[in-house]
C-alpha cells in the first residue's frame, strides 16, 4: 500500500465540492463562488502535480493504491485495485482538465437556469475526467469513464440551447453513442483480465505478450479501440460530435472538446498502443488512413458550415486527425521508431485542448451577445467587441498553426515524426493545414470584421469575471507556443518507454 | 421430527405466526394503523432466528444442516435469501402502508398475504426435495395471485387471474418434469438424483439411454422460466405488473425473482451437475438468455406506463442473471471459481436494492400524482428532488452505470461470462445495456427535463420515507463499496460449489 493523496484529492475534491453544494448551500450566488473556489483549488492541486512530476525519474509518480478495494470474487481472484498515479503522459493532460475545469465553471457564471444542479454536474463531471487519467487499474479506469456520462447527459440535455427537443437528443446521442463504444470496451477489459489475471494497467503491456488472450488479439484489440474511437471521436462514429457541441452550452463545449476528447486519445495511447504493439504496428496503415480522413473531412465539411459552434466542432475532428497521424508512426523505419510522432500527437491532445477550448468559449460569448451563431448574420464585431476579436484571433491562429503559438510546435513534431514512416497520409493530412488557414481566417473575417451590422451598434465587448478564463487560456496557448518544452518534454518522458518497446516489436520482425 | 427440526425451521415458522397473528390482532383493534408497525417489527423474529443459525453455521464445522427428514437444508445460500427476503418483505409493506388505508377491509389480510408468500420463499430457498420444492412454490404463487387482485377493479382482477391461471400451467408443467425425472431416478432427493444421474453407465450418449430425462429437466427449466419470467414464459409479467398494486408488483420483482433464481440455481447445481449429464446446459440457458435481453429491452422502448416498462425490465434483467447461470453451467469442473453463482447472487441482491428503490419511488410518486404514466413524471425533479435523486440513480443502477451497485453487478455477471469463453453472449448482453440506457434514461429525462404540470410538491409519509431510504442507501452504498455484499454472496455461494 502505498498512499501520497494528492491524486485522490485532485479527482475527488470536485466531487465533494457537487456534494456539499447539494447538501449544505441553498443559495445560488454561494453554490456558485463555492465552485470556483473548489475549481481553483483542484487547478492549483494539478499544477502542483504536474511541477511534482520528475521526468528524470521517469514512470509512475504521486501512486496512491490500496490493493484490496474489492476483493477477488472467486478462487482465481477478480481484485479490482483503488491505484492512481501518474505518469509523463497523464500528468499534463490533469494539468489540461484542472486548468479547463477552471475555466468552465468562471465561463458559467452567467448561467441563470437552476444553478445550484448545474454546478453539481459541472464538478461531477471534472471528477470523472480526472479519475480517466490518473486511475491505472483498467477497472477503475471503465469506472471513471462511464461516471462522465450522466453529467454531461444532463448539462447539454437541461442548459444546451434551444429548442428544446435538439438539445435532448444531441444529449442522448452521445450518451448512447459513448455508451455503446464502452459497453465493447468492457468485453475487452474481462477479456484481457480473465487472459491475464490482472486489471493492473502497468502490469497488462507484459502480461499480454505472455499469455495468449482468450479472444485474438486483433478483436481485443479493436473492441477496445472502437470505446476510445467513439470518444475521440473518429470518421465515421463522429456524428454525435457536431450536435452534441452545438446543443451543450458554453462551459459544456468547451469541456466536451478540450477533455472529454482527449480520454479517447489517452486510450489510445495507455492502452491501444502500449498494450497492443504488434497490432499497432499492423494496423498503422488503418491509423493513418483514418487519421487522413479525419483531418481532409472534417476540414471540408467545415467549409460548408454556418454555425459558428458546428464550425468548430467539425475544426475539432479534422484537428484530432492529426492525433492518428501521430499515432500510425509507431510502424516505425527499419526497426526504429521515433517518439517524436508520438509526443507530437500527444502535444497536439494538450494544444487542441487549451486552442479549441478558447474557441468555444468565445463563441459562446459571441452567441450571448449578439444571440445568434448564424455566420451570414454576423459581422464586423470586432469594433465594439475588440478584446473578443483579439482573443478570437490569438485562438484561430494558434489553430491553424501559426508559429510561436502552442498549435504549431504539436502539428510540427507530428509531421517531423510521422513523415518518414507515413510519408502520403502526412503529405496529404499537411493540406489540412492548408485548408484550416483558409477556414479558419475566413469565419474570422465574416464574424469580426468587415462593415458592422446596425443591430449590433450597442453590442458590448467581454467584461469582469470574463476576461479571467479568456485570459488564462491565451497565456496557456502563448507561454506552450514560446516554451513548449515545458509541456513537451514531460510528455516525451511518458512516450519514451512506449516507443522502445515498440521499438523492440519492430526489430524483433526484423530478424 | 425433533426440535432441533423445529429450530432450523424457526425462520419459516415465525413467519408464518407473524402472518397469522395479524390477522387475529386485526380482529381486536380499531385502530388500523399499528398493523404495519406489527408486521415491519415482527420481522425481527425470522430475521433474528436467520442470525442465530448463521452464527450456527459459523461455529460448526460443516457447511449445511439438515433437517424434516433431509427435506429441509439450512446453509449460507439459503440464509442469504432468507435475509433478502426479510428485507424486501419489510420494504413492500412499508411502501404498501399509504395504498393500504385506502381499504376499508381486509389490511390485516393484505399483510398477512405479503408474509405468507414471504415464508413460501424462503422454503423455496431452503429445499433439497422436489416435492417441498413444489409446495413452497404453490405457498408463493396464491397469495400473490391474491394480493394481484387486491384492488377488485377490472384492471387488478384480471391480473389476478392471469397470474394465478398461467401460474398454475406452469405449475403442471413443472410437476411433469419432476415426474418424469422421479420416474427415472426413483426418488425426490435433489444430491440422491445427482448420485444416481452420476452412478448410471451414459449409453448412448444420454442417462439411462433416453432423452426421456432431459425432456423432464427441459420441462422443469420451463416451469422455473415461469416463475423468473424468462423470454418464452415472460408473457404474463407485463400485464400483471401493470394491473395490480405498485407495492405487489415491487414484492414481484424483487421477492418473488430471487426465489425463483435460487431454486433454480439449487436444483441445476446440485441435482443436475454438468458433467454428469451429456446435455449443454449452458447453451439452454445462453439462448434463452440472449433472447430474454434481447426482446425485453426491445419491447421496454415502446412503453408509456412505468410499471409496464418494469415488467419487461425485469424480463431483460431475468435475462441478464441468465448469462450468469450459463456461465456457471459451462465452466468446466476441476478449473471451477465461484465467480459465476457469486456473480448472481451478488446481482440478485443489487438487483433487489435497486428495484426496491425504484419502485418505492413510483409508489410515492404514482399515489400522489394517481397516474403511471412517463409522462406524468415531467418536472418531478422540481416536486420531489428526493425521489426524482432516488428514481434517478435506480434508473443509472438498471442500465449499469456508475456509482449504482448494478455497475458491479454488470461487471460480475459478465465476467464471469468471458471466464466461461461466451464472450458473443456477453457483447448481446452490453449491446442490451446500451438499448436499455435509452428507456430507463426517458424516465430521468422527463424528471428533470420537462416542466412540470403543477408546481403542487409531492410529499410522503414516514413509512415511505424509510422504504425509500433503504432502497436508496442499498443501491449507493454497494455501489461505491460493494465488498460486504459481495463477501456475503461468495460465502453463499461456497455451499454450491463443495
Amino acid at each position: 500500500m502505498e498512499f501520497t493523496g494528492l491524486l485522490t484529492a485532485i479527482v475527488f475534491l470536485p466531487l465533494a465540492g457537487a456534494v456539499v453544494i447539494a447538501i449544505a448551500l441553498r443559495n445560488y450566488a454561494h453554490a456558485r463562488i463555492f465552485a470556483a473556489a473548489i475549481a481553483v483549488v483542484d487547478f492549483i492541486l494539478a499544477i502542483i502535480a504536474f511541477a511534482a512530476y520528475d521526468t528524470g525519474a521517469g514512470g509512475i509518480q504521486l501512486v496512491d493504491h490500496f490493493s484490496n478495494w474489492i476483493p477477488g470474487l472467486g478462487d482465481d481472484g477478480f481484485a479490482v485495485q483503488y491505484l492512481l498515479g501518474i505518469d509523463g503522459l497523464s500528468a499534463p493532460l490533469v494539468l489540461l482538465t484542472g486548468l479547463l475545469g477552471l475555466v468552465a465553471v468562471l465561463a458559467s457564471w452567467h448561467i441563470q437556469l437552476r444553478v445550484r444542479e448545474y454546478f453539481i454536474w459541472l464538478l461531477a463531471l471534472q471528477t470523472g475526467v480526472m479519475g480517466v487519467f490518473t486511475s491505472l487499474d483498467f477497472l477503475l479506469f471503465f469506472l471513471f469513464w462511464e461516471l462522465e456520462l450522466i453529467p454531461m447527459f444532463f448539462l447539454i440535455a437541461i442548459w444546451g440551447s434551444d429548442p428544446k427537443s435538439k438539445r435532448e437528443y444531441s444529449a442522448m446521442k452521445f450518451l448512447i453513442f459513448t455508451i455503446l463504444g464502452s459497453a465493447f470496451m468492457l468485453v475487452g477489459i474481462l477479456v484481457l483480465f480473465f487472459s491475464t489475471g490482472t486489471f493492473d494497467m502497468t502490469k497488462l503491456p507484459d502480461g499480454i505478450q505472455a499469455t495468449s488472450l482468450l479472444l485474438p488479439k486483433v478483436v481485443v484489440f479493436a473492441l477496445l479501440f472502437v470505446g476510445f474511437a467513439v470518444k475521440l471521436p473518429l470518421w465515421p462514429l463522429h456524428t454525435w460530435l457536431p450536435d452534441a457541441h452545438t446543443d451543450a452550452p458554453t462551459a459544456g463545449s468547451v469541456i466536451l472538446a478540450g477533455v472529454l476528447l482527449k480520454m479517447g486519445g489517452y486510450g489510445m495511447f495507455r492502452v491501444s498502443v502500449s498494450m497492443f504493439p504488434d497490432v499497432a504496428q499492423d494496423a498503422a496503415w488503418l491509423l493513418a488512413a483514418a487519421g487522413v480522413i479525419n483531418v481532409i473531412y472534417g476540414a471540408i465539411v467545415v467549409m460548408r458550415q454556418t454555425d459558428l459552434k458546428r464550425l468548430i466542432a467539425f475544426s475539432s475532428i479534422s484537428h484530432m486527425g492529426f492525433v492518428m497521424i501521430g499515432l500510425a508512426s509507431v510502424v516505425g523505419v527499419d526497426g526504429v521508431v521515433s517518439p517524436l510522432g508520438l509526443t507530437g500527437a500527444a502535444m497536439q491532445m494538450f494544444t487542441h485542448g487549451t486552442i479549441t477550448g478558447l474557441l468555444f468559449l468565445l463563441v459562446g460569448m459571441v452567441y450571448d451577445k449578439a444571440h445568434t451563431r448564424y455566420i451570414p448574420d454576423l459581422g464586423g464585431l470586432a469594433k465594439r467587441m475588440p478584446f473578443a476579436a483579439v482573443a478570437l484571433l490569438v485562438a484561430g491562429l494558434a489553430s491553424l498553426g501559426l508559429p510561436g503559438t502552442s498549435g504549431f510546435v504539436a502539428e510540427l513534431l507530428i509531421f517531423l515524426g510521422a513523415f518518414k514512416p507515413m510519408a502520403v497520409p502526412t503529405a496529404i493530412a499537411a493540406f489540412g493545414v492548408v485548408l484550416a488557414a483558409g477556414y479558419i481566417l475566413w469565419t474570422i473575417q465574416r464574424v469580426m470584421f468587415g462593415p458592422i451590422k446596425e443591430r449590433f451598434a450597442d453590442i458590448t465587448d467581454v467584461s469582469g469575471i470574463q476576461y479571467v478564463p479568456i485570459a488564462l487560456l491565451v497565456i496557456a496557448i502563448i507561454v506552450v507556443g514560446i516554451f513548449p518544452s515545458i509541456i513537451s518534454d514531460v510528455f516525451a518522458s511518458g512516450v519514451e518507454p512506449i516507443a522502445q518497446s515498440l521499438e523492440q516489436v519492430a526489430q524483433a520482425r526484423l530478424r | 421430527m425433533s426440535v432441533y427440526d423445529l429450530y432450523l425451521l424457526a425462520p419459516e415458522i415465525s413467519l408464518a405466526a407473524l402472518a397469522a397473528v395479524l390477522v387475529l390482532v386485526d380482529l381486536v383493534v380499531r385502530n388500523k394503523t399499528v398493523l404495519p408497525i406489527l408486521a415491519v417489527l415482527g420481522l425481527a423474529v425470522p430475521l433474528v432466528f436467520s442470525l442465530m443459525l448463521w452464527f450456527d453455521l459459523s461455529s460448526a464445522d460443516s457447511m449445511q444442516m439438515h433437517g424434516m427428514f433431509d427435506t429441509l437444508v439450512v446453509d449460507r445460500f439459503s440464509l442469504f435469501f432468507k435475509f433478502l427476503l426479510i428485507a424486501a418483505a419489510g420494504v413492500v409493506i412499508l411502501s404498501s402502508t399509504d395504498y393500504v388505508q385506502k381499504f376499508a377491509r381486509f389490511q390485516a389480510e393484505y399483510y398477512a398475504l405479503v408474509l405468507f408468500a414471504t415464508t413460501g420463499m424462503m422454503l423455496l430457498a431452503s429445499t433439497t426435495e422436489l416435492i417441498t420444492i413444489y409446495i413452497s412454490l404453490e405457498l408463493t404463487a396464491l397469495p400473490i395471485a391474491a394480493l394481484a387482485a387486491f384492488m377488485r377493479d377490472t384492471r387488478s382482477t384480471e391480473s389476478g387471474m392471469k397470474f394465478l391461471i398461467l401460474s398454475a400451467i406452469s405449475s403442471a408443467i413443472l410437476l411433469y418434469g419432476m415426474v418424469i425425472v422421479y420416474g427415472f431416478t426413483g426418488t425426490t432427493s435433489l444430491p440422491e438424483i445427482a448420485d444416481i444421474i452420476a452412478s448410471m453407465e451414459l449409453s448412448g450418449g444420454t442417462p439411462f439411454g433416453s432423452n426421456a430425462l432431459l425432456f423432464g429437466i427441459v420441462l422443469m427449466i420451463a416451469g422455473f422460466g415461469f416463475k423468473v419470467a424468462s423470454v418464452p414464459f415472460q408473457m404474463w409479467a407485463p400485464d400483471v405488473y401493470e394491473g395490480s398494486p405498485t407495492p405487489v408488483t415491487q414484492f414481484l420483482s424483487v421477492a418473488s425473482k430471487a426465489a425463483g433464481f435460487a431454486v433454480i440455481l439449487r436444483v441445476f447445481y446440485i441435482a443436475f451437475p454438468a458433467d454428469s449429464l451429456s446435455l449443454d446446459w449452458s447453451a439452454t440457458f445462453a439462448i434463452l438468455s440472449a433472447l430474454s435481453m434481447t426482446i425485453g429491452n426491445l419491447v421496454a422502448i415502446r412503453q408509456n406506463n412505468i410499471k409496464r416498462m418494469m415488467g419487461y425490465s425485469t424480463v431483460a434483467h431475468a435475462g441478464y442473471i441468465l448469462v450468469g447461470l450459463a456461465a456457471v453451467a459451462a465452466r468446466t469442473p476441476g478449473a471451477e471459481s465461484s465467480i459465476g453463482p457469486a456473480g448472481v447472487l451478488f446481482y440478485l441482491g443489487g438487483f433487489a436494492a435497486t428495484n426496491l428503490a425504484a419502485f418505492s419511488a413510483i409508489i410515492a410518486i404514482s399515489n400522489r400524482i394517481n397516474s403511471d404514466q412517463i409522462d406524468d413524471y415531467a418536472g418531478m425533479a422540481r416536486r420531489a428532488p428526493i425521489l426524482a435523486a432516488v428514481l434517478t440513480l435506480s434508473m443509472i443502477s438498471l442500465t449499469g452505470i456508475p456509482p449504482a451497485v448494478g455497475f458491479w453487478a454488470k461487471i460480475y455477471l459478465f465476467g464471469a461470462a468471458v471466464e466461461a469463453n461466451l464472450e458473443w453472449l456477453v457483447v448481446i448482453g452490453v449491446v442490451n445495456s446500451v438499448i436499455s440506457a435509452y428507456y430507463y434514461l426517458r424516465v430521468v429525462k422527463a424528471m428533470f427535463l420537462s416542466d412540470p404540470t403543477s408546481d403542487e410538491p409531492v410529499s410522503f409519509a414516514l413509512p415511505m420515507q424509510l422504504a425509500v431510504a433503504i432502497g436508496f442507501i442499498g443501491t449507493l452504498i454497494f455501489g461505491i463499496y460493494p465488498t460486504p455484499l459481495l463477501n456475503f454472496a461468495r460465502a453463499a455461494a461456497g455451499v454450491l460449489l463443495s
